[in-house]
């Protein structure tokens, strides 16, 4: 009975949610996702507070241009929906397909924390604001980090889940785990989104 | 079974203790003795939650004695089943409902006073006319309080006077970790937080006294130690205080050879960081009325040995942490008396802490220190944003207030 | 457990047993063990600040040490003890009672445990490396910024790491709760302990995170020069509080929440009747969890948020009364025409209620804001908050130790130690609180190294010293019994007490796999049901079947000790950034190891059922 876990082929229609464990996971982590947006709420509690205090350091309005954190929003959220048509794939039993369009997810997502350490480099060596120059500088780093810190463990999970099961295929051992890495990959989509509102086009109006 | 009935007991002991007691504690630190306009009020809020919780209290224990006495199994009951009892919804009903009731008894007082406690805005007279108001900036440090009265060039440290019958409000701050101003018998507490809002309460005293102050948040190893007075006096005394302390200077000469001897000293040791006279907040103490002193360092016995030990070690001991162990003298056994031979002449007049406990009450209605009273703004509203802390923080209404303040305060002079 | 296992190699085996044990209830024996250890910890701390306050201008111990003292002992018995101590109760008797083979995540439960034992034990390294912590549980910033050496900073790591622990637990049982129930244990039918449990962990999954970034703050402006706190570069140090208190206030009903379903257990049992009103029971525990976020600031009355937010929080924090109040009334009426039995666990019950109603009855007077002005940060508070949390939590858990000690040792503590254990400790305890109230309101505020002498507060406080001593031999009786109940290893049957739910149904201690068959669940209280129409044999709801068990795991551990090494790196930093670079590699290989191994855990073959030690164990 344990080795039918293992095995590819055969799946019933919903492989995430179909033993008692995947559909622990599955619920686990929605609740772990409820934990998580109390961890950002408190973290754009802290940014409101914060975001005009920049002391003696540079402003939001001197530092943040729109240009650049859009394409990063396009890319997030085009690699929101790759992972979508992921996982419709392993819901068709699909696997190279959907191995596929998770690799064009962690493609996107690797764009993005590239534009990201970009951005960030940028604003410390052009406008001098870095982690320590203001509250507002900590609190912008400390949330918009956090987020950053999510897609790069987002990305190395992917990795992890794409090469340990290349060989073997989709079963109903490694479906939930997949299912919930695109989960998490959603949240980070969806706070990525509020960053950007409440953050970026925030500091520009 | 016995013990369970003697517990009762305790327990109904207790509370007629609880009544005995609510006149307990010493007048001039307990909040169950008032003597303050604040405290009173709160005292009443006190006493009104006390009955409503003694009802609550009563009802419950009634049910419960008579319970568990009634149907403790007895012997050869052993096999006897209970009816199983789902519930009842027309008691249930009935201990929502009163709950409720008597805490909207409890809340109408108590949002009211909130609202009285945050208001500052100036007293009247029975003709409606405003009352000049006294304003007092206060800086918690550790450990120990700077008192700076707006306007009239006075300011004291560790004491603060403060006349009877009339209201003194005060906008606090801290210059290092946050504090908590606390007067029991006059008045609650309020913290004294870092930059940013500067919270605002009054004072109000009933009676003359020497009251001691405390604070209330922890703030380092000498918390405990940080306590201060409030020297109520009568308002004619008040005024002569005023008079008395904005005639200080620091160039003042004591008479004696050693004293004059130890003003120098003074000078050289100590007034980097202290100050005799007005002065605005500085790293140590305000000392212009140190000879008045009710207390030496808001809690020790105010002699010279004492201040001795305290001068010749820097405090350490006395009050761990406090910040003088890193001032950079170094006197000997002379110099130091010589210095407390000035510091025991700094002593401005004759209103001193004696003069809240010697039953002489003086009148008045202090317009004497607000000489020029300008005309009466048309628009109370000056819109004038020169407070330019911008804290984003929801403090902003009061910082707002204290702007306005600041702004009356300019335009006096 | 098997207490007799007394050659080397059996405790070897034992001790590796329980270091990679992923069982549920080999868990609760850890969360037990571990949590008395700082129970003690942080009683014998207490000890320290009460002898320090027997008389006037005490020179007992230092005032930096006082600082630390207070701050572990507050930071120990609510993160170390009452919150293990309930997660012990709640890993013994959660699954049983809704009749599950497992909790829903047997490795993450026991990574929760470890994450929970390392951050208390990196608290403590404290001690030898230079000093506690030092600013109160509270840590307020910014006098958490002005503190010197490293005390602060394990605190903030410490709680980080159980912090975390702490979650990943709560969300274990919450999906133990939602996805494991036995056939027919609907949602309405689940004991009182499993509810409160339920909604204890909810409010765990959202609280703990707010704390989690509240130390982050403070982590990053301690020791990687972050501002959040610091005014002069544009910090708030309001903010701290906030976030603080948006945790610290749903963590006084995560702790209280289980210590009301233990006695919601423990009074239909002994007073031989259901649960009065179950669900009004049901309802006032969500409606106090509910309530429990919005009234944090009522902790920040005297902060000037203003007299309109003052009001809404103080009508807020009023309106929690009312649910509370329905509890008590239940209980009462509970007993109201039972056949009540005087056991222990029902007096630390009986006990717990006019107690828990004073403790009540002091926080509907500190909700009334205005007056809070008085009350706040004075010994009034320290009385109020001693009075729920040992009068209501402490209690609990007694109560619930002693009523499950059968089912997680299957031996039984003797009752009339623990009557002994009850009255010193009962007694000592309302001598120590009851009188601190009125030094709250004579003028003394709390955290206070010295209070001096002429000021009307010696008596009480000698009063208050005196009781604390009883409380501490109470406490030792307990243990006592403890030891000699052991020793003696006298096993009990599987339902000792005559009680009514399903934990009784099965074996003391159970079988490590609990039930051979589920057993159907026909209503509240399905042992009872099966006691009165039936045999008292609770009815299987499948034939006999394999049973599918995790495998054990040294994962958690190691995965834990990675992190407890990290934190000196990050705290020590310079030379030491090696150790951080070995901790996280540790936490992240373990990390990886347990994504890529597969463990799919085995089965029990109906087949060996029969070896095993069938004693009746279902039905």
């Amino acid at each position: 009975m344990a080795d039918d876990m293992l095995k590819s082929g055969n799946l019933p229609e919903h492989p995430e949610r179909a033993t008692l464990e995947g559909s622990n996971k599955f619920m686990g982590f929605w609740f772990f996702l409820g934990g998580e947006t109390v961890l950002f709420a408190s973290l754009f509690g802290t940014f409101l507070a914060l975001r005009n205090s920049n002391a003696e350091g540079p402003a939001r309005e001197d530092v943040f241009g729109l240009g650049l954190v859009f394409i990063m929003t396009i890319i997030l959220l085009t690699s929101s929906l790759t992972s979508v048509y992921a996982m419709y794939h392993m819901r068709n039993h699909s696997f190279k397909k959907m191995q596929l369009w998770l690799g064009v997810t962690v493609a996107l997502g690797l764009a993005f924390l590239g534009f990201e350490i970009y951005e960030f480099v940028h604003y410390v060596h052009d406008y001098e604001f870095g982690f320590r120059t203001s509250a507002f500088g900590s609190a912008f780093y400390t949330l918009v980090g956090f987020h950053g810190a999510h897609v790069a463990f987002g990305l190395l999970w992917f990795i992890t889940l794409m090469i340990r099961n290349n060989k073997r295929g989709l079963n109903l051992y490694n479906a939930p785990k997949f299912y919930i890495a695109s989960l998490y990959w959603h949240f980070i989509d969806v706070v990525w989104v509020f960053i950007f509102t409440v953050v970026y086009l925030m500091g520009m109006v | 079974m016995k013990g369970w009935m003697s517990r009762f007991k305790a327990v109904f002991a207790l509370a007629v203790l609880a009544l005995i007691l609510s006149g307990c504690g010493e007048p001039f630190l307990s909040a169950l003795q008032p003597r303050g306009d604040g405290a009173e009020q709160i005292f009443q809020l006190m006493v009104l939650s006390v009955v409503i919780m003694l009802f609550v209290f009563v009802v419950v224990m009634i049910i419960y004695v008579f319970v568990v006495i009634k149907f403790r199994r007895k012997k050869g009951q052993e096999d006897f089943i209970p009816k199983q009892t789902e519930g009842n919804h027309a008691l249930e009903t009935l201990w929502t409902v009163i709950p409720i009731i008597l805490l909207l008894i409890l809340a109408v007082p108590t949002v009211q006073y909130s609202f009285e406690f945050a208001d500052v805005s100036p007293e009247t007279t029975a003709e409606g006319d405003e009352l000049d108001q006294i304003w007092i900036d206060v800086t918690g440090k550790q450990y120990w309080w700077h008192f700076e009265y707006q306007d009239l060039e006075v300011s004291t440290s560790q004491e603060i006077y403060i006349p009877t019958d009339r209201k003194v409000y005060l906008s606090m701050i801290s210059d290092d970790v946050i504090h908590s101003f606390w007067v029991p018998s006059i008045q609650g507490k309020m913290d004294v937080n870092p930059t940013g809002n500067r919270n605002e309460m009054h004072l109000h005293a009933q009676e003359e006294g020497v009251y001691w102050g405390k604070c209330a948040e922890l703030c380092g190893p000498s918390h405990s130690l940080m306590d201060f007075k409030v020297i109520a006096v009568s308002p004619g005394e008040f005024e002569q205080w005023v008079e008395e302390m904005q005639e200080v200077s620091e160039e003042d000469v004591p008479e004696s050879e050693t004293a004059q001897d130890g003003q120098e000293l003074f000078a050289d040791n100590c007034l980097a960081c202290h100050a005799v006279g007005s002065s605005p907040n500085k790293v140590g103490p305000n000392l212009t009325s140190f000879a008045d002193r009710v207390n030496l360092a808001g809690v020790f016995e105010m002699n010279e040995e004492n201040l001795f030990e305290w001068i010749d070690t820097k405090g350490e001991d006395m009050k761990p942490g406090n910040l003088m162990v890193d001032a950079p003298y170094d006197l000997n056994e002379e110099e130091i008396n010589n210095i407390i031979e000035y510091l025991m002449t700094l002593s401005p007049g004759e209103i001193n802490p004696d003069s809240a406990e010697n039953g002489v009450y003086q009148d008045s209605d202090l317009s004497g220190l607000f000489p020029e009273e300008e005309e009466e703004g048309e628009d109370s509203e000056e819109e004038e944003d020169g407070d330019s802390e911008d804290n984003g923080d929801e403090e902003e209404q009061e910082s707002e207030e204290d702007s306005e303040e600041d702004s009356e305060e300019n335009s006096d002079e | 457990m098997s207490t007799t296992a007394n050659n080397k190699a059996g405790f070897g085996s034992a001790l590796w047993d329980y270091l990679t044990t992923v069982d549920h209830k080999k868990i609760a024996i850890l969360y037990l063990v571990a949590g008395m250890f700082f129970f003690i910890l942080g009683g014998l701390q207490a000890m320290l600040i009460r002898i320090q306050l027997i008389s006037p201008d005490n020179e007992f111990i230092s005032a930096q040490f006082y600082n630390e003292v207070l701050t572990m002992h507050g930071t120990t018995m609510i993160f170390l003890a009452a919150m293990p101590l309930l997660f012990a109760l709640m890993n013994a008797v959660l699954p049983l009672q809704i009749g599950a083979r497992d909790v829903a995540f047997p490795f993450i439960n026991a990574l929760g445990f470890w994450l929970f034992f390392f951050g208390g034990i990196f608290l403590n390294v404290s001690w030898f490396t230079g000093g506690a912590p030092d600013v109160g549980w509270t840590a307020y910033a910014p006098l958490s910024l002005f503190s010197e050496g490293h005390g602060v900073d394990y605190y903030a790591i410490g709680l980080q790491i159980s912090g975390i622990g702490t979650l990943i637990g709560g969300i274990n049982f919450i999906v133990t709760v939602v996805n494991m129930r036995a056939p027919g244990m609907t949602y309405m039918r689940m004991p009182l302990f499993t509810w409160t449990a339920f909604i204890a962990s909810v409010l765990i999954l959202f609280a703990f995170p707010a704390l989690t970034v509240g130390l982050f703050l403070l982590t990053f402006d301690r020791l990687f020069g972050a501002h959040f706190f610091n005014p002069d570069m544009g910090g708030n140090v309001i903010i701290w509080e906030h976030l603080f208190w948006i945790f610290g206030h749903p963590e006084v009903y995560i702790l209280i929440l289980p210590a009301f379903g233990v006695f919601s257990e423990v009074i239909p049992t002994f007073a031989k009747k259901r649960l009065f009103g179950y669900s009004s029971m049901v309802f006032a525990t969500v409606l106090i969890a509910f309530l429990g976020f919005m009234v944090w600031a009522h902790h920040m009355f005297t902060v000037g948020l203003g007299p309109i937010a003052n009001s809404i929080f103080a009508v807020a924090t009023m309106a929690i009364a009312v649910p509370t109040g329905i509890k008590i009334f239940n209980w009462l009426f509970t007993l109201w025409g039972g056949s009540i039995r005087m056991t222990s666990p029902m007096v630390f019950a009986l006990g717990f209620i006019p107690t828990f109603t004073i403790g009540g009855m002091t926080g509907v007077m500190l909700a009334s804001s205005a007056a809070d002005y008085q009350y706040h940060d004075s010994y009034f508070v320290v009385a109020h908050f001693h009075y729920v949390i040992v009068g209501g939590v402490v209690l609990g858990i007694f109560a619930g130790l002693i009523y499950w000690w059968p089912k997680m040792f299957g031996t039984m503590l003797n009752e009339k130690l623990n009557h002994w254990f009850f009255w010193l400790f009962f007694f000592g305890f309302h001598l120590t609180f009851f009188f601190q109230h009125f030094l709250g309101l004579m003028g003394m505020p709390r955290r206070y190294w010295k209070f001096l002498p002429d000021q009307g507060l010696d008596l009480f406080n000698l009063i208050s010293t005196i009781g604390a001593f009883f409380m501490a031999i109470g406490t030792i009786v307990f243990l006592y019994n403890v030891v000699v109940t052991q020793m003696k290893n006298v096993k009990v049957g599987p339902d000792p007490w005559d009680a009514r739910t399903l934990e009784w149904a099965i074996a003391s201690p159970p079988p490590f796999y609990n039930f051979k068959q589920l057993p159907l669940v026909r209503g509240l209280d399905p042992l009872w049901i099966e006691k009165m129409e039936n045999n008292g044999r609770m009815q299987p709801a499948e034939p006999l079947g394999d049973v599918h068990m995790p495998n054990n795991s040294f994962v958690p551990f190691v995965m834990s000790l990675g992190l407890f090494i990290a934190g000196f790196g990050v705290m020590y930093q310079g030379g030491m950034w090696i150790l951080a670079g070995i901790g996280f590699a540790i936490t992240a290989g373990s990390l990886l190891y347990r994504s890529i191994k597969d463990d799919l855990g085995y089965h029990i073959h109906k087949e060996d059922f029969d070896k095993e030690e069938g004693d009746g164990s279902n039905g």
